[in-house]
């Protein structure tokens, strides 16, 4: 049969992927939009493997395999060697993978926007995501409100900032201490807290507990938290930042504990980072952000699933 | 058994020790945080419904549950009686196990009865089954008020809408997925 007549087996995919027209033609403007914000304030644009020897050992972030070494998890270890040798204003938008991660939110392979700025703490950072987002939505024609699943959200700055403390004891039933004694954090955070963050407006969570502090630095005057934010659009995680940590010592103890923790949960334990930890004692007080590209066109193509703005699932393979 | 990672919708587990069916599942992971699957079961034996949410490092046992062909035999003080075609056991049903599958259980028919251990919990049904109108009002030609269909009574009891030409005493086909009207059956 030729492929494209009416009966073909091709023909359901062919509408599938049809349907979605519009959705990819959002998140090719999306990705221009993004880089020429980047461009336009100064930043380099670089690439780093996608192939790595040593993933960061993160508990709760598990990398795929491929012969002896990983696909990575996010580029964050490359970029920042690249702060530490002198590179002061990066962005990379790149494809990165985690093993097991598959919802109506997450892919396995995602794509991923980092940038680092040497200088910056995530209070700045913060004043720049205001501006990133709103100006890429200007350049989508949609301007400063979008429409999100039966709601308005205003993006025009300043957006709403909530500590995770006081997140705890406006949307949840028990408050931060409690839950981390209990060991629930992560079950009142995505049951109770998220779906009320970033309504009407986008909303910057931060001041994270030490404990998932990750490779975020702690606060001077109360080292309990950790310089980390994340930013809620619509119910939805969009990215994670931090103050970035730059002493080594701190970071190598810190890996050690997660790298133990992975033991214990039976997971498989990365290769020492070892040169990353090297470069991080020239790595100059900067702040770095994560944010998920598909997370962001799932917004401005008003999409319920990730699967909505990307051309195949993995499932469509 | 299962992992937190084999779960999805429709899949039946164990949970204090009663079969579960997930009719609804969830993906989530916080930030750094830890995957979390949220589920929403149906306890198949009473209709029950919960929420739970699981880690990656719980476990789950497979619901023992099996299917076997049973013939339905007779309807008593509201418990329904089958009879397995292979092993000749009667296990009844209550109404509420039977549901509407009951607007068509006659004498003899062969349906799928589903087993926890040795209990019944419930019931499919073939997809057609043919029953015997036992009450129509009669066809008047040229009658446009009573319009494209009119009720009828089955030898169950059941009443639907079907055809003005269908008479009473004729065989029907009936949908069970639907409740509705297919064909009349030609003897």
């Amino acid at each position: 049969m030729l492929p494209g007549s009416k009966n073909s087996p091709g023909k359901g995919d062919q509408e599938r992927l049809a349907a979605k027209s519009e959705n990819l033609r959002l998140r090719a403007r999306l990705i221009h939009a993004i880089r020429h914000f980047f461009v336009d304030h100064g930043y380099l644009e670089i690439e780093t493997p996608h192939l790595i020897p040593a993933p960061a050992p993160e508990v709760h972030i598990d990398a795929v395999k491929v012969g002896h070494v990983f696909l990575h998890t996010s580029p964050e270890l490359c970029m920042k060697r690249l702060l530490s040798a002198g590179y002061p204003k990066i962005f990379q938008i790149c494809k990165c993978f985690r093993e097991g991660e598959r919802g109506k939110k997450h892919l396995s392979e995602f794509t991923l926007l980092e940038w680092y700025r040497a200088g910056f703490d995530y209070m700045a950072l913060m004043d720049e995501c205001e501006e990133m987002v709103l100006s890429v939505s200007r350049d989508l024609g949609f301007g400063q409100s979008i429409l999100y699943q039966q709601g308005y959200i205003n993006l025009e700055g300043p957006w709403e900032r909530i500590s995770v403390e006081e997140a705890f004891d406006r949307y949840s039933s028990l408050s931060m201490k409690k839950a981390l004694k209990k060991g629930c954090f992560d079950e009142v955070m995505v049951e109770e807290i998220e779906p009320h963050l970033g309504i009407s407006k986008p909303v910057f969570l931060y001041d994270y507990p030490a404990s998932f502090a990750a490779l975020a630095k702690l606060k001077e005057e109360a080292p309990d938290f950790a310089e980390r934010f994340e930013i809620y659009m619509g119910g939805l995680e969009l990215a994670n930042a931090f103050s970035e940590l730059t002493d080594a010592g701190e970071q190598k103890t810190r890996f050690e504990t997660d790298r133990r923790e992975r033991e214990r949960l039976g997971k498989s334990v990365y290769p020492f980072p070892k040169r990353f930890l090297e470069a991080l004692s020239d790595m100059p007080s900067s702040a770095g952000i994560a944010l998920g590209v598909d997370r962001l066109a799932m917004i401005f193509a008003d999409a319920k699933k990730i699967d909505d703005v990307v051309s195949f699932a993995p499932e469509e393979l | 058994m299962y992992n937190a990672s084999n779960l999805k919708k429709g899949l039946k587990i164990l949970l204090e020790n009663e079969p579960y069916v997930i009719i609804d599942f969830q993906f989530s992971k916080p930030g750094k945080g830890q995957a979390l699957y949220r589920c929403k079961l149906r306890n198949m034996i009473n209709g029950a419904i919960v929420d739970r949410t699981y880690r990656s490092v719980d476990t789950f046992e497979k619901a023992d549950l099996r299917e076997r062909k049973m013939q339905y035999l007779y309807n008593q003080d509201n418990e329904y009686c089958f009879m397995d075609v292979e092993n000749y056991e009667q296990p009844m049903l209550s109404s509420e196990q039977v549901g509407d599958a009951k607007h068509y259980l006659i004498d003899g028919l062969e349906v799928d009865i589903l087993l926890f251990g040795d209990m019944p919990i419930g019931i499919t049904l073939p997809n057609f089954v043919n029953l015997t109108v036992t009450q129509a009002d009669p066809w008047a030609k040229g009658d446009s008020v009573s319009g494209d269909s009119k009720p009828i009574t089955l030898e169950t009891g059941y009443v639907l809408r079907v055809p003005p030409f269908i008479e009473e005493g004729t065989k029907i086909t009936v949908d069970t997925r639907t409740g509705e009207y297919v064909t009349r059956v030609k003897e």
